[in-house]
């Protein structure tokens, strides 16, 4: 069907050629202009308002002691975190040392794992098998965050420790592992897409050339959708940072300063989520968990901006457009 | 020697895609079996008996109904409205341009438990103490966690999804379209109304689904606006507590007495959410792949 | 306490279909501070308000705290199957969690590391421990704290070298030790006899706080509770009834 048979069967004649009526159509246009911008102004203001209303709980943490803690607090020696004590000790290195750990374990798992499979898809795998490969990856994904933990505390935890002879049940490396099965999909994604997105030319210029597929997909294809790649890491790290339910399930929740991923240990987003509940609105701690979670919310944000400015700037890079 | 090495990408690629795929495949068999033994019409029915080592799981998934329902009610139109913005009113050198589709990006990476301390501070305390102020005189009916609130943080958290699949499929409408509609006379607003949306319903369908699938299975937004360990009796009212798919299996593994007693009950939950959001994402998917095809035509 | 107040609510909405009681899980300090902040009517604790809270609670809401002992306790040790050990001294335990014993052949038991268990620091349990069993020193760096005893239990069922605490109501499928006043002691164990004589030393009270003296509805449940009805089910739970069998 022409586009003009599609259209004029969705507007009424009488809508569009009623003179009478054109100039309230034009206002109601005009009105419809500006409650559509003030909603998309809304999202603006959504990140905004988070970043008030988390912050603002732990502003006074600034200028004042409140029982104990304070910014200074949370770098002050000896590094521990022992919030309900005699001596409150609210050091966050220990936690922040934690989510490193167990970012870090997912990303080093995870990258692999994802970048490689992108790449089978998009370059190596016969078209029939490319439908059904993404969808299933894409299936990993829908798995919600606790049922990850979940499997990761009550199956991957004992098969880790029978395997290995771990000391720690519960330990960085359970968290990781499961944490990377969840920010694979994310980073095959965005991957698969930035590959399938490089032009066919690139690739028939350097099989022209007399490269082989292999070649080509690694040195050709691979180079040019490194914006998209790098961004799909970035997305990949900032999920993995501020996971929560996988890591309060399976990590063991110590806060223990070590660098072994064999180790249990304690994120700030687990130490949210597991304290946030006990603290009387207004005190010390409760100010102290809402500083962890600006601290996560800013590093986040930090991330994702960044990201976009790899992809914008490769891009331009690359194809010398936006 | 050049073959070989290729062979040799080839297979290690493959192999990544094999594992990614077997690993999906072990975490499913093993909740599938051990989560149909306790599976039944009484389980999906039944309130929680026997201190949570028997009975069902009903009020949870009224609870998660109900929350997404709410949620939806919110985060759709909302939703549906900034992408309109996106697809047909944004000019892509302008500033607020810039801005708006950072600050989408962004919220798409807020980590979940953030978005809790958000719906604790913003909705409970925020918003929730300062109607029970203004209307009820200070007593406290609103400013505490409930339904409500959680269905309004969970309408934040899953924006961001609704968003992007239905700018996708706006963007996908043909230009031809609402150039033969401005041609015949139709203002803009007409135009986005009459032609562009109902050609876009897919994605709005598409993305109210994968919204709804976050929903029931994010724990940590929920976990201090209103999700609770134990209700029989259903939420009734806005300013109820709740039971959730996602909450009830965290306090199942974590909380239960008898871990061996409840285990069957914890993995036949885990199962009725997995194959709850996997019929929600192949939906989805599904209606994805044939607005595609429709595209292309 | 969650599961004790979960079957109190099952039983009691049974015979009396008018009320509705919500039960919401997260540890003492949770529970105090929602009657602190007033979303709450009860809050259960396993462990005595401390007098900041009281203050705050009388500052915030203009009432005093009002505490009724509701069942009794043992907080027992719990260690896994395999494990040879039977029973430990209060210094051995408190050794242990303050990280100064490392080896389960240092007290006699296997050689093999002792791996650490316990509550969050939300937890009445865990505060409840630090007072008793490590006279308010802190928990060592690798001591692994867990969202629920639930989890405590499994964690050390699952671990050969693991030790956890928690209530003996939850100890239906895990080993518990006795404590003994020397080395060579008799073992204690955390049987009620021994905690109501008061001879088993971590034995505590499970209490209710109300903002205020119970009234109306709430009264009528405590009642209930505090009647030999509400206090079969604590030993329905596993739990100790206040005056004993």
């Amino acid at each position: 069907m022409r586009s003009s048979q599609v259209v004029s069967q969705l507007l009424r004649v009488s809508d569009v050629t009623n003179r009478r009526s054109l100039r309230r159509r034009q206002l109601m246009d005009r009105a419809a202009e500006a409650l559509i911008l003030s909603f998309a102004s809304i999202a603006i203001a959504i990140i905004l308002l988070i970043f008030v209303y988390v912050g603002r709980e732990a502003l006074p943490l600034l200028w004042e002691n409140v029982d104990g803690a304070s910014l200074a607090s949370t770098v002050t020696p000896p590094a521990d975190w022992q919030p309900v004590s005699a001596n409150p000790r609210y050091n966050v290195i220990p936690l922040i040392l934690g989510t490193l750990k167990v970012t870090f374990i997912a990303m080093l798992f995870g990258t692999p794992l994802a970048l490689a499979a992108a790449l089978y898809t998009s370059e190596f795998a016969p078209v029939r098998l490319r439908e059904w490969i993404k969808p299933s990856v894409e299936l990993l994904a829908g798995i919600p965050s606790v049922v990850m933990g979940f499997f990761a505390l009550i199956v991957l935890a004992s098969w880790l420790q029978e395997q290995f002879g771990l000391e720690f049940r519960l330990n960085a490396l359970n968290a990781g592992i499961a944490l990377a099965l969840a920010i694979i999909p994310i980073i095959y994604t965005v991957s698969e897409d930035a590959l399938s997105a490089v032009p066919n030319h690139y690739r028939e210029a350097s099989l022209a050339l007399g490269a082989s597929k292999i070649q080509t997909a690694v040195r050709v294809v691979f180079p040019a959708a490194m914006p998209g790649i790098g961004a799909a890491m970035i997305l990949g790290f900032g999920r993995a940072i501020g996971e929560t339910m996988i890591v309060l399930m399976a990590s063991g929740n110590a806060a223990y300063m070590s660098l072994s991923p064999f180790v249990s240990t304690r994120t700030l987003s687990a130490t949210v989520a597991a304290e946030l509940g006990e603290v009387v609105f207004g005190g010390g701690h409760y100010r102290i968990l809402f500083f962890l979670g600006t601290l996560l919310f800013v590093v986040t944000s930090v991330l994702n901006w960044a990201g976009d400015r790899y992809n914008r700037r490769m891009r331009m890079k690359l194809f010398g457009a936006e | 020697m050049r073959k070989a090495i290729d062979r040799s990408v080839v297979i290690l690629c493959g192999a990544a895609t094999v594992l990614i795929l077997l690993m999906l495949v072990i975490i499913l068999g093993n909740i599938i079996a051990h989560g149909t033994a306790r599976l039944s019409w009484e389980f999906l029915t039944q309130p929680p008996a026997q201190g949570m080592t028997a009975g069902g799981i009903f009020p949870a998934i009224y609870g998660t109904v109900l929350l997404v329902i709410l949620m939806s009610i919110v985060a759709v139109p909302f939703g549906v409205i900034v992408a309109i913005y996106f697809a047909e009113y944004a000019k892509r050198e302008s500033r607020f341009y810039r801005w708006t589709r950072m600050a989408v990006n962004n919220l798409a990476g807020v980590p979940s438990i953030v978005f809790g301390l958000f719906g604790l501070g913003f909705f409970v305390h925020g918003i929730g103490q300062a109607l029970d102020k203004g209307l009820y005189g200070g007593k406290l009916l609103l400013g505490q966690p409930s339904i409500l609130w959680a269905s309004m943080t969970m309408a934040v958290l899953t924006l961001p999804v609704v968003i992007i699949t239905v700018e996708e499929t706006m963007r996908a409408v043909p230009r031809e379209y609402r150039e033969a509609s401005l041609a015949l006379g139709a203002t803009r607003l007409q135009t986005i109304l009459r032609v562009v949306l109902p050609q876009s319903w897919s994605g709005i369908l598409t993305g109210a689904i994968l919204a709804v699938s976050r929903g029931a299975g994010e724990v940590a937004p929920v976990l201090f606006t209103g999700a609770a360990y134990f209700l029989p009796r259903l939420p009734t009212r806005v300013n109820d507590q709740f039971m959730q798919l996602g909450n009830h299996i965290y306090v199942l593994a974590t909380q239960s007495p008898d871990v061996e007693a409840t285990k069957p009950l914890l993995y036949s939950t885990v199962l009725v959410l997995l194959v709850l959001t996997f019929l929600l994402n192949v939906t989805a998917m599904v209606i994805r792949k044939r607005m595609r095809s429709w595209a292309s035509r | 306490m969650v599961q004790l107040g979960q079957r109190w609510a099952e039983v009691y909405m049974q015979q009396h279909p008018d009320v509705t009681i919500q039960v919401t899980a997260g540890g003492s300090g949770n529970g105090i501070a929602a009657l602190i902040g007033g979303t709450t009517q009860i809050c259960q604790a396993s462990r005595a308000m401390k007098d900041a809270e009281k203050e705050s609670l009388k500052s915030k809401r203009n009432l005093d705290a009002v505490e009724t002992p509701v069942a009794l306790d043992a907080l027992a040790i719990y260690v896994n199957k395999e494990n040879p050990i039977k029973t430990l001294t209060m210094e051995q335990i408190g050794k242990i969690y303050l990280g100064e014993i490392t080896n389960w052949k240092d007290v006699g038991g296997t050689p093999g590391n002792i791996v650490l268990y316990g509550r969050e620091n939300s937890s009445g349990t865990y505060v409840y421990f630090k007072e008793h069993v490590l006279a308010d020193k802190d928990f060592p760096s690798k001591y692994q704290a867990l969202p629920g005893t639930g989890a405590v239990v499994d964690a050390v069922a699952k671990d050969k070298g693991g030790i956890g605490y928690g209530g003996i109501g939850y100890a239906t499928d895990i080993k518990t030790i006795g404590i003994s006043k020397d080395p060579k002691g008799a073992a204690i164990e955390p049987s009620m006899a021994n905690v109501l004589s008061g001879t088993y030393p971590i034995s505590r009270q499970l209490y209710w706080y109300t903002a205020g003296p119970a009234e109306g509805a709430v009264k009528a449940l405590q009642d209930w509770v505090l009647s030999p009805e509400g206090q079969k089910v604590v030993t329905e739970k596993g739990f100790y009834p206040l005056k004993g069998e």
